[in-house]
């Protein structure tokens, strides 16, 4: 085995260029794996301190260098690109399903293909392109929306026929095949020279690179990194990141206070065979056949093949620190099957000889997105890691936004899909972890369709209501762990299979949402939303309110009983947080978020607020069960059960109260809905769930009460164009962009977080604007439906992309929000989108190639709204999330 | 033509049995965790018969695999009753005399066996008064004799070998006045029947045998690894010690038409049997029998045929041999099994199978590649047919129904090979014979928990 792995980095000339580098290292690698003096001594101090020189750690240390950061240590425990780096395949993919993933491996291949140049190592970089194929139609649909994505970010990819393939690549066997994407540009590397050459630039650029030299843990004091332990001694630092790969986890929680990084490793295989007899050209673009798991790339006249098996072989969950990956064994009897695709895919090859099966580690995810930044405990202490077997392409991109992280604070796009906050010590479980990744893993190769969900490490968080729902035919999401319910399926129905129906065109459960939201809209439904993030902030004199002020947009200073519907903006005026706030007394505030804002907000205002033992805040999350009873008759179930009138003029829209449902007293009880319908949340403490519930289901028996899901719940919101944060909102979207400004104080003369931002863009106008499209030329039966990300054109050009989508049963139609920007038609500068080019255009959606005609529209129908209020009630309403 | 697989394991399948012990408050305190059993015929029909049962005036469980030759008939009949007269043997007198007194009185009879059956293990309407009056001469005897000590296991087994086999040849010689059962108690006598029986009480675990059925203990060394102990002896010619037993029981003038051909006299494979009078009865016997007897009998060449060289009769006892063992951890089962499983397989491969299947952990040894030359091709050969065979493993829920799996298809490489076994299972019934025997199987499974906190 080591024959071989000298053979991979047989070509690595690194160590020529730079001198010091070169003194350093060399002695080491002259002499066998015995420990030996360490020519230079580690530094007392430094800014920053990176852990693991991987492919992750030395592209972090690149990009701070490059950004100008000075004093930077990075330590690894072996030796550079020695763990999953050195073994990894070298294959850089952009077709990737997520919009920032794509970004990262899209700038990984720019940056890979000058790096040569750049270091003069020897990176083995071959734009060889990439051939995915598609065996059935959905697969072949789910290549098309990739292959749509790429091409609006200007990268070239088409969809091309079986007998292209073969041309492309001569061993293919095709009969199976319906089609397949080529994507020309993408490419392969030697990952471990990547590596190199990244280190030699960074060293070159001041950055200290010291081997052998292993992280203990790291001190963190008052919720600040103030330096790393190491076997050789201590560094002060500033900035600590972690790029320990698969050892990141333990290394979190090395610590006294744990650092939470959800990740688990995963063996992964792939086959090195000898050269064929006429060896195959490195020219060769890589295979990648999702339906079979496997993947095929050139490998010196011979080829390399790997893939994601069903049943994948977890490591290290009790955690093993070993210092480099240990050869572990090769499992053929594992990889079978594996073989067995790849001899289906390429049957010529039956005669080639095998040189190698590489056993190397990946780390996987909970979610299947990496993990990156900084610590919601520690500040300072950053995260980038659990790449789920896609390093090499994230590599470059990933580096880059961490470091822009540390030196300004955040990123250049929006990486809240990949943010470490969006996990809590809740996904922390080694058990959980374990489970979840062997979903995760196959999942790689899985076809995903619209609203799929994970099926492992499922009822961790659950409403008191759980059972009683589950028992009436509930079916189930998960959202940061919690259990909440898409829809329920009818007794007597025989759809026992509709959680595992998969498809791209319209679903079986359509009737049954379509039901229920008639229900809202009829009569009255209710929805358990107990997920829902819920803080209390109290103060003994006017802190809270004082503080909250300065970090919320909308004006908190309203009479008791209020509720006030605000974003939580970012200095450049963007979301961190859209939530609703009730004034519950003069001095406290009950606050509303999504349920994964647990993390991000908690951290964000404990970070921000004033440092007070009289201001308190306090996640009340798990104290409260949250009943929505949305529709015209919620009104009087809830006035039955109470003996309190519950009109418009005794309960206005957006008001709390704390009254009595049945026997329980204490519930908060709001008139908002979060769909733009008429009724009331009902928070309840949890301990009187179970009967105001039956209360509730019993009283709304003779109004047509049932029971509803999230679903239901977005389809209402979604066609009166309500913004949900962390799908339509997001860090870079700012209240001015999507219709918002009356949710901000800015004529109040007061200060608040974001306003100068704001102010800018209310002179100067806005860069993008959220719009409502209204499928027009789509048949809801025979059509795709849209999801998400689908781009829009207008006039033919293309202005942005969608960020949900919903069926309205009310219109029709299939309603799509998204964003519309106005490029420049000859720079691509993107210029002020006014309401006049929003309305003078001819807007089409791309569902996976084919486009649809769509109504753009900046506001909602008003005939949707079934209960006229205030004119600003409705539009104050109009806020949701999910 | 081929049997399908799914064909293929209607036919293995059809006589499966399982027996788990009933648990109770959620423990199993019996040192047997249960058996699986299963036979495959030869002979149309059949010749051999199984028989498994709780004793429940005594403790223990009583297993055991019956060869018929000659017939089905005695191995019928032994398989029916020596469970009993292994029991009765077992009682204590005051049980005894309970159940006479009941008997006696008329009143219900407590239950001495708990039956596990099989629905294709069939007992005899017609003899059981019969056999019941025979049995109850027996314990009768038994309380007259009374002998105050307590009963060993190691002489009751003895005891109810010889004194059913007795009964067998009295009731032949008497007769009986229906024709019917005239006629069968004669054919049970005439025929013949090895015996392979364990008992298991607790770490006690008894293994009477006649003949050349087998009794093996299945054993997992530390290393995880299967090993086979032997339980019983073969009494036939390739047991030494036999043969000698049998040429002391004759004058020196026989010793050379004694054992001929790896037979006695020439005819017999088993040294020992049940029935078979044809070499426990005097001439004269014989002959008186056969003339009184029915037309079917008189008719039959083989009943009349006497053995060459036939001077000092009885050349053959039933008295079986019987093994004491005392359980161990790592004594994990236990098979019982006529020689149609012992002439297909070695008992370590027997060891092995079980063994494997029990625990369900292949010790396969991983593939390497190393320095050798494979190609994607041989590897993915190579691969395929080792998930073969570990997918027949899962193919069967049953250990008995299992090795019967690898006895009759087994390749030169000991894995099963579905060709083969499709081609042994659709000979036609005249042709079987001659490619396989009967083969019956019963797998014991220990509880290693119990046994160990003995």
């Amino acid at each position: 085995a080591a024959r071989m792995f000298l053979r991979l980095l047989s070509d690595i000339q690194w160590r020529a260029a730079h001198p010091k580098w070169r003194r350093m290292t060399s002695s080491q690698r002259s002499t066998s794996t015995t420990a030996e003096p360490h020519p230079v001594s580690l530094p007392a101090q430094a800014q920053v301190v990176i852990c693991g020189g991987g492919i992750m750690g030395t592209s972090v240390a690149y990009h701070l260098s490059k950004m100008g950061l000075k004093d930077i240590v990075l330590l690894e425990q072996g030796r550079l690109a020695a763990g999953t780096t050195r073994f990894c395949a070298g294959i850089v993919s952009t077709a990737r399903p997520v919009s920032i993933e794509l970004k990262m491996a899209h700038y990984s291949n720019k940056l890979y293909q000058q790096l040569e140049q750049e270091t003069g190592v020897q990176t083995g970089y071959m734009k060889t392109g990439s051939v995915s194929l598609a065996q059935t139609q959905d697969r072949l649909i789910s290549l098309k929306r990739i292959a749509s994505s790429l091409n609006v970010m200007g990268i070239p990819c088409e969809i091309i026929s079986p007998k292209e393939v073969l041309q492309l690549h001569p061993l293919i066997n095709i009969h199976d095949l319906v089609g397949a994407m080529y994507v020309p540009e993408d490419a392969l590397v030697s990952s471990a020279n990547v590596s190199l050459a990244l280190a030699t630039a960074a060293s070159r650029n001041g950055v200290q690179i010291h081997e052998r030299t292993c992280v203990s843990h790291v001190t963190i004091q008052k919720g600040r990194v103030t330096g790393v332990e190491t076997d050789r001694g201590r560094i002060q630092c500033e900035f600590f990141v972690n790029c320990a790969g698969q050892w990141a986890y333990e290394l979190g929680h090395s610590g006294e206070e744990p650092v939470h990084i959800p990740l688990h490793a995963c063996e992964h295989f792939y086959l090195l065979t000898h050269p064929l007899k006429e060896p195959l050209s490195s020219s060769l673009p890589t295979i990648v056949d999702p339906d079979g798991r496997i993947y095929i790339r050139n490998w010196q006249g011979g080829i390399l093949s790997g893939g994601f098996e069903k049943n994948p072989k977890p490591l290290f969950t009790e955690g093993r620190n070993q210092l480099e990956i240990q050869n572990l064994q090769e499992d053929w009897d594992h990889f079978g099957p594996l073989l067995g695709a790849l001899l289906r895919r390429m049957p010529g090859l039956e005669a080639l000889q095998i040189m190698q099966l590489v056993n190397c580690p990946e780390s996987f995810t909970p979610d299947m997105r990496c993990i990156m930044g900084e610590s919601p405990t520690a500040r300072g202490y950053f995260v980038l890691a659990g790449m789920n077997s896609a390093g090499i392409s994230y590599g470059g991109g990933a580096g880059k936004y961490l470091a822009e992280w540390i030196v300004n604070g955040y990123p250049s796009e929006n990486v809240w899909p990949l943010d470490l906050k969006r996990f809590g010590a809740l996904q922390s479980s080694r058990t959980f972890l374990r489970h979840r990744v062997m979903e995760v893993m196959p999942l790689m190769c899985d076809l995903k369709v619209p609203r799929w969900d994970f099926q492992t490490g499922r009822q961790l968080r659950t409403s008191p209501l759980y059972d009683r729902l589950d028992a009436q035919g509930a079916r189930w999401m998960e959202k940061h762990g919690f259990e909440r319910v898409k829809y329920f399926v009818p007794p007597g129905s025989d759809l026992l299979d509709l959680d595992h129906s998969k498809t791209f065109y319209k679903p079986d459960w359509f009737d049954i949402v379509g039901s229920e939201v008639k229900c809202c809209k009829e009569a009255v439904c209710v929805i358990d939303m107990s997920s829902f993030t819920k803080f209390e902030i109290s103060s003994t004199g006017d802190q809270a309110l004082e503080s909250l002020q300065y970090l919320f947009s909308n004006d908190l200073d309203v009479p008791v009983g209020h509720v006030v519907h605000t974003g939580m903006l970012n200095e450049k005026g963007g979301y961190e947080n859209d939530c609703s706030i009730a004034r519950l007394s003069k001095r406290s505030f009950f606050m509303i978020s999504p349920t994964d804002q647990q993390v991000h907000c908690w951290t964000w205002l404990k970070n921000r607020l004033p440092d007070d033992s009289n201001l308190v805040m306090e996640d009340v999350t798990w104290k409260y069960t949250a009943l929505n009873l949305i529709g015209p008759r919620a009104v009087d179930v809830l006035s039955e059960l109470s003996y309190a009138p519950m009109t418009a003029e005794h309960f206005p829209s957006l008001f709390c109260k704390e009254m009595s449902v049945g026997y329980a007293n204490g519930i908060r009880v709001m008139s908002i809905t979060h769909t733009g319908e008429p009724g009331f949340v009902l928070y309840i403490p949890i301990e009187y769930a179970l009967h105001v519930y039956n209360e509730v289901m019993n009283m709304g028996q003779k109004y047509g009460i049932r029971n509803a899901g999230y679903y239901a719940l977005r389809s209402l919101r979604i066609e009166k164009f309500f913004a949900f944060w962390g799908q339509d909102l997001d860090a870079f979207t700012t209240p001015m962009e999507c219709g918002r400004e009356f949710q901000v104080k800015l004529d109040k003369g007061m200060e608040f977080l974001g306003q100068e931002a704001l102010w800018e863009q209310k002179q100067n106008g806005v860069y993008k604007r959220f719009t409502m499209f209204i499928l027009e030329d789509h048949d809801t039966d025979m059509d795709l439906w849209p999801w998400w990300g689908e781009p829009i054109f207008r006039n033919g050009r293309y202005v942005g992309k969608t960020t949900s989508s919903a069926y309205s049963y009310t219109l029709e139609r299939h309603v799509c929000l998204g964003f519309v920007h106005h490029f420049d038609e000859k720079t691509g500068e993107e210029l002020v989108v006014t309401t006049d080019f929003i309305n003078q255009g001819e807007y089409e959606i791309d569902i996976a190639g084919q486009r649809f005609q769509a109504k753009a529209k900046l506001y909602p129908f008003s005939s949707l709204f079934t209960q006229r209020r205030r004119k600003d009630e409705v539009e104050l309403s109009g806020y949701q999330r999910e | 033509f081929y049997l399908t697989p799914s064909q293929v394991n209607s036919i293995l399948k059809a006589n499966e049995y399982s027996f788990k012990v009933p648990e109770f408050d959620g423990k199993n305190v019996s040192s047997v965790l249960g058996f699986d059993s299963n036979q495959l015929p030869a002979n149309a029909p059949i010749e051999d018969r199984r028989s498994a049962a709780t004793c429940l005036q005594t403790r223990g469980m009583l297993l055991g695999v019956f060869d018929g030759h000659a017939g089905c008939a005695c191995a019928q009949a032994v398989s029916e009753r020596l469970f009993y007269y292994i029991a009765v043997s077992l009682l204590p007198h005051e049980t005894l005399l309970e159940i006479e007194n009941a008997v006696e009185s008329g009143r219900a009879l407590l239950p001495i066996l708990q039956w596990h059956k099989h629905p294709n293990d069939y007992f005899s309407k017609e003899a059981s008064k019969l056999y019941f009056n025979s049995l109850r001469t027996y314990w009768q005897e038994l309380i007259d004799l009374n002998s105050g000590e307590t009963t060993d296991v190691r002489e009751a087994l003895i005891n109810a070998f010889k004194r059913l086999d007795n009964d067998i040849s009295l009731e032949a010689q008497v007769g009986d006045p229906n024709s019917f059962l005239n006629y069968l108690v004669l054919r049970v006598a005439f025929s013949g029947a090895t015996a392979c029986v364990a008992h298991v009480d607790g770490i006690d675990l008894h293994v009477a045998n006649t003949g050349d059925s087998r009794a093996m203990l299945g054993v997992q060394e530390e290393d995880g690894s299967w090993s086979a102990v032997n339980l019983s002896y073969d009494h036939n010619a390739q047991n030494e010690r036999e043969v000698q037993r049998v040429k002391m029981e004759h004058p020196k003038s026989e010793e050379k038409s004694l054992v001929k051909q790896d037979r006695l006299l020439g005819l017999l494979m088993p040294f020992r049997a049940f029935g078979d009078v044809k070499f426990k009865w005097s001439i004269e016997l014989q002959k008186r029998v056969v003339e009184s007897g029915p037309d079917q009998l008189n008719d039959n060449e083989y009943t009349k045929f006497i053995p060459p060289n036939y001077y000092t009769p009885p050349y053959l006892t039933a008295e079986p041999e019987v093994i004491h063992h005392r359980l161990r951890p790592q004594d994990k089962f236990l098979v019982l099994a006529t020689d149609g499983l012992w002439e297909t397989m070695h008992r370590q491969d027997v060891a092995r199978i079980v063994g494997e299947y029990l625990t369900g952990v292949h010790h396969q040894q991983p593939i390497a590649v190393g320095g050798y030359k494979v190609t994607l091709g041989q590897m993915h050969g190579l691969l395929t047919e080792r998930r073969a065979r570990i997918s027949s493993v899962f193919e069967d829920q049953n250990a008995a129904t299992h090795l019967i799996r690898h006895a009759v298809g087994n390749n030169e490489f000991g894995t099963v090979d579905h060709e083969r076994l499709s081609k042994m299972l659709s000979l036609p019934e005249e042709l079987a014979r001659m490619y396989r025997d009967d083969i019956t199987i019963i797998v014991v499974q220990f509880n290693s928990h119990v046994i160990g906190a003995y």
